[in-house]
């Protein structure tokens, strides 16, 4: 019987650390050590171990592109938490019966085809879209705007793809807040804006942390958004990185610009544990029960 | 927020979400090639779909592919979940916080780790290489979805199995595996899914040899309008949304 607890046992725990191990952890190391690699047009990769790769997305050329597809990254972030904050404020202020249900559309597309959606969008800004038809058909312009291929095309994109991910944290962190907190406030005379300054965003701070991690690092790799409502012009990181990968073939390069997305994820990763201890030993009346 | 402001506020958001999808289902059915006017109803995409053969073998192995590796992601997480929530063994914090890296990873990078690892392990790229890739995005979700089931379980049930004499193995099949059912059907549901629909990690880690749906209509989007990506678009949307509704009520089910 002994050796039966064994085997089971064995088997739930290697399959999923062999399976993790060998897929998520070692393949994250190589792409680190890639990226200090050499490219060879044998090999693929090979020796000697160099920041050739670091030093060459310093290159203008290559700056320029990061930064323009961290800008839109990031506005994308902001538009999706300026949304998303209300949203997910006005979940919780819904009664309890309705909030999975309202909370379950916002997520329901997620897992839809985001490629599919992305189409859609296209379809609508093109000039031939809904958009542009209705503006003409109101005699409001006569030439159709240039609304596709577009920085805000892209953001748009980004936002609409990625919003669940900022709604659903956010509601979570909403959803813990201690309500007597807002009332004990209220009587010693703060305001409903004192409030939600001094009450609401740093108590949620860590589900702001962890909302804007989920909308930023996704939005800088998702190159077919680019792709389909950008044009050639206006890249994400992601689009180098693939065309490094898979057209170039300079691995290194395209590993080293991977790991600049690794190390913001690490970062924001820090912030939010920062944010969840400060909360932790805010919490307030019932700091016990986080 | 006044409540008629907050339903208005929310209304709009939920609309302008729905609105595209909705715009391109409509579009499916739309007789007009380009679709800037209704030419009337037509089922015409769908039976162009059907009837081209590049297609429908993209759509044949997609369903494999998603089958095969929703089957195994749920077999080997709920195998996890399990020993998560009822082992305490040497690097179970490690365990934890590989589940938790993966789910937060951007797909990107984990599509060039992959695609990295491939080269090193002299996997050749094509169906092997896409099902373990998938495999590997969809694990933490059957992970997280069983393991938040087995939470609520009461624990003393199976301490009294076990006190009568049931093995490991009998206490997972007998008592464990058809309280969690529910769960693990909506694992392999979700998983299903995200493996239909993903195109970054597969566009990175497929061979030349093995077309999959979701490559072949971003490669069609890419040249310009044809109708009947709206067809397939329509039929990938009604299946994810039908199958996440499920999976949805199955992990709702007696909280």
């Amino acid at each position: 019987m002994k050796s039966s607890v064994g085997q089971f046992r064995f088997w739930a725990i290697g399959l999923a650390s062999v399976w993790l191990t060998l897929f998520v952890f070692f393949p994250n190391l190589l792409v680190i050590l890639t990226s200090f690699l050499t490219r060879d047009p044998q090999a693929t990769v090979s020796l000697p171990i160099n920041a050739a790769s670091y030093v060459r997305t310093l290159d203008l050329l290559y700056l320029t592109v990061l930064w323009d597809s961290l800008r839109m990254s990031l506005l994308a972030m902001v538009f999706c938490l300026v949304i998303g904050y209300p949203f997910a404020m006005a979940i919780v202020s819904l009664p309890k019966r309705w909030q999975p249900v309202i909370l379950f559309l916002v997520i329901l597309p997620f897992w839809t085809n985001s490629l599919v959606r992305t189409y859609a969008i296209q379809f609508i800004l093109g000039n031939q879209g809904i958009i542009n038809k209705s503006l003409i058909g109101l005699g409001l312009i006569d030439k159709p705007l240039q609304l596709l291929y577009t920085q805000f095309a892209v953001i748009l994109g980004l936002c609409y793809i990625l919003l669940p991910f900022m709604v659903l944290p956010l509601y979570s962190a909403l959803e813990k807040l201690d309500v007597r907190l807002h009332h004990a406030a209220k009587d010693l005379g703060a305001g409903p804006l004192s409030r939600f300054w001094h009450i609401t965003v740093p108590l949620t701070s860590p589900g702001i942390v962890a909302g804007c991690l989920m909308v930023l690092l996704p939005a800088m790799g998702m190159f077919y958004i680019s792709d389909l409502l950008g044009g050639a012009k206006n890249l994400l990181l992601g689009n180098v990185i693939k065309t490094q990968f898979l057209h170039t073939r300079d691995w290194p390069f395209g590993s080293a610009f991977s790991v600049i997305l690794i190390v913001l994820l690490g970062f924001m990763l820090w912030l939010y544990f920062r944010a969840a201890r400060f909360v932790s030993k805010q919490g307030g009346l019932n700091g016990s029960d986080f | 927020m006044a409540p008629i402001f907050r339903w208005g506020f929310m209304g709009l958001v939920l609309t302008l979400i729905y609105i595209p999808i909705l715009v391109l289902v409509v579009n499916s059915f739309n007789a007009s090639k380009y679709g800037i006017k209704w030419g009337g109803f037509t089922f015409k995409w769908y039976e162009k779909f059907w009837n081209n053969d590049g297609l429908m073998g993209a759509a044949l192995n997609s369903l494999t592919v998603s089958i095969v590796a929703a089957s195994v992601a749920t077999i080997i997480g709920t195998l996890a979940a399990v020993a998560l929530h009822r082992y305490q063994f040497k690097g179970k914090a490690l365990l934890s916080s590989m589940v938790f890296v993966s789910m937060l990873t951007p797909e990107i990078v984990m599509a060039i780790s992959l695609l990295i690892v491939f080269m090193a392990l002299g996997i050749k790229l094509g169906f092997v290489s896409l099902v373990i890739g998938h495999i590997t995005f969809c694990l933490p979700f059957v992970i997280v979805a069983v393991y938040s089931r087995l939470k609520g379980f009461d624990m003393k049930m199976l301490e009294a199995a076990r006190d009568l004499g049931a093995s490991e193995s009998s206490i997972f099949w007998k008592i464990i595996l058809p309280l969690a059912l529910p769960a693990v059907a909506a694992g392999w549901l979700l998983s299903f899914t995200l493996s239909l629909d993903d195109v970054i990690v597969s566009a990175f880690v497929t061979g030349p040899g093995y077309e999959i749906l979701p490559l072949k209509v971003y490669s069609m989007v890419r040249v310009g309008v044809s109708p009947e990506v709206n067809a397939i678009s329509t039929i990938l949307l009604v299946v994810s949304l039908v199958l996440v509704v499920i999976s949805q009520l199955l992990l709702r089910e007696d909280k």
